[in-house]
């Protein structure tokens, strides 16, 4: 069956030139989207429009495109990567959309993640957490033999449901507060349930969150918007475990 | 340690502690209040009240308990504060993942709404029973002792004002409410929580909450409807 064709959507989408610049919405009209586009397909078509009509075209970040590479953002419609379950921008399809309907397309809106042109924002605060803990240290010697370190399925499959975090940033772009505390839980729950992890448990909780402060996220109140904006369907209750170790850290200390 | 205290997460475990503390507080008090729709003739309810004025433990309690309510209050104003700054600039298609209507979304405004209801409880009840005094206090009680007539005090404010009933249902639901996500989001922070406990938290939290507006809200209810 052939997917059917939107003769005519309009595209309110934030424009601004530069991080300085104050931005403002502009809508476009586009005329003949399959709905089997995918949504930056869409915003490619309406760049070469711009672009043939002697215009800038919108800025926006992508990669992948196949829901992986954690690229991709924008603020759909009042949806962080828009109103689809459990994908990214790049997997959301234009069949989510009907004829005629204004789709309103901001940038993530977190003061830690400053615009940089358009709908395109500077993640770099998530590398920065990153970095303040989120690895292992440790010498971990050399590739041991298969099932030589006992671990039950059940931690190995927690550790790996943390680890398909994207960092994308969709957590923090639809909790109220901008916290990025579901990315934070997810990067420390990676590697709390796993031996390797656990030599530098304290430290690596204590410096991540410090690091979140810091950069000016917000504190998490529980509202539960992340994991229901995720791609990667995290759950908050790698915040629970996030907070067991800091404060285990802390009391420690 | 003293950066424990102005980190996020710090901060926070204020918040859930003294949010803990404060519904162990409101249970005692529920209960003593549902006192008031099992006796009629009051005796019940005035022996508890007298317990809890001169119970030394309970007077120990009571600034405790105060200071239970203004960390709490003023933690929430900080926290709120900091967690508005995070975001300068809102979105123009606004959230539509989560309904406007969500405690989660509202805990500051919903507890805002019951610290109004606390002030006016507290100069209906608190005010009267400590500092100023009122006529009813000192009906005979039918006890043989002598204490406060705390029953007639209630009674005649539910019998006699229906405004008055219709924001004590207002001010039970609020508290349903609050604690609905209250309860679950403490553990949460706490880190007293897990993929399973989660679950059974939340829906002791929708308990809780639902035990709290009913039972608040049975107490002007049955005084409106009994006499």
């Amino acid at each position: 069956m052939a997917d059917k064709i939107l003769n005519k959507i309009y595209v309110k989408v934030w424009r601004q030139n530069s991080a300085k610049a104050k931005g403002r919405f502009e809508t476009y009209t586009v005329e003949n989207i399959s709905q089997g586009n995918s949504f930056l397909e869409m915003i490619d078509i309406l760049n070469d429009q711009l672009i043939l009509g002697g215009k800038d075209p919108i800025a926006f970040d992508h990669d992948c495109r196949e829901g992986i590479c954690g690229m991709c953002s924008l603020y759909i419609n009042g949806h962080a990567h828009g109103p689809d379950t459990l994908v990214t921008t790049c997997q959301l399809h234009m069949r989510k959309f009907s004829e005629g309907q204004t789709i309103t397309v901001e940038p993530w809106r977190v003061g830690a993640f400053p615009v940089i042109k358009d709908v395109m924002v500077d993640r770099t605060a998530f590398e920065k957490i990153q970095q303040a803990g989120g690895f292992v240290s440790v010498n971990t010697g050399g590739v041991p033999d298969g099932n030589t370190i006992p671990i039950s399925q059940d931690d190995a499959e927690e550790a790996m449901d943390a680890a398909a975090c994207i960092g994308c940033g969709a957590c923090a772009a639809t909790c109220k507060n901008s916290s990025a505390m579901l990315f934070l839980a997810a990067k420390v729950s990676q590697f709390a349930k796993l031996p390797q992890g656990q030599v530098e448990a304290k430290r690596r909780a204590k410096a991540m969150y410090a690091k979140m402060d810091e950069l000016g996220f917000g504190g998490c109140t529980n509202t539960g918007a992340c994991e229901l904006a995720c791609p990667k369907s995290i759950s908050i209750a790698h915040i629970a475990r996030l907070n067991r170790e800091y404060l285990k850290a802390k009391i420690a200390d | 340690m003293s950066n424990f205290l102005s980190a996020s997460i710090g901060r926070k475990v204020f918040m859930s502690l003294t949010g803990l503390f404060l519904i162990s507080f409101l249970s005692l008090h529920l209960t003593l209040n549902l006192l008031l729709i099992f006796d009629d003739t009051g005796v019940l309810f005035n022996q508890a009240a007298y317990f809890m004025a001169t119970n030394p433990m309970i007077k120990i309690m009571e600034p405790i308990l105060a200071l239970g309510f203004i960390i709490h209050i003023i933690w929430a104003g900080w926290i709120t504060l900091d967690n508005m700054r995070a975001r300068p600039q809102g979105y123009a298609s606004g959230d539509q993942l989560l309904k406007w209507w969500a405690p989660s979304k509202n805990m500051f405004i919903l507890g805002g709404m019951i610290l109004v209801f606390l002030i006016l409880h507290i100069f209906n009840f608190w005010v009267k029973l400590k500092i100023t005094g009122d006529p009813l206090l000192s009906k005979p009680t039918g006890t043989g002792i002598e204490m406060h007539n705390t029953y007639e005090l209630v009674k005649t404010l539910f019998v006699n004002f229906p405004l008055y009933d219709v924001l004590y249902v207002i001010g039970g639901i609020l508290v349903g409410l609050h604690l609905s996500h209250g309860f679950w989001s403490a553990f949460q922070t706490i880190g007293l929580s897990n993929i399973n406990w989660m679950k059974r938290l939340k829906c002791l939290a929708n308990l809780i909450g639902i035990i709290f507006a009913v039972g608040f809200s049975a107490i002007p209810i049955y005084f409106l409807l009994k006499f």
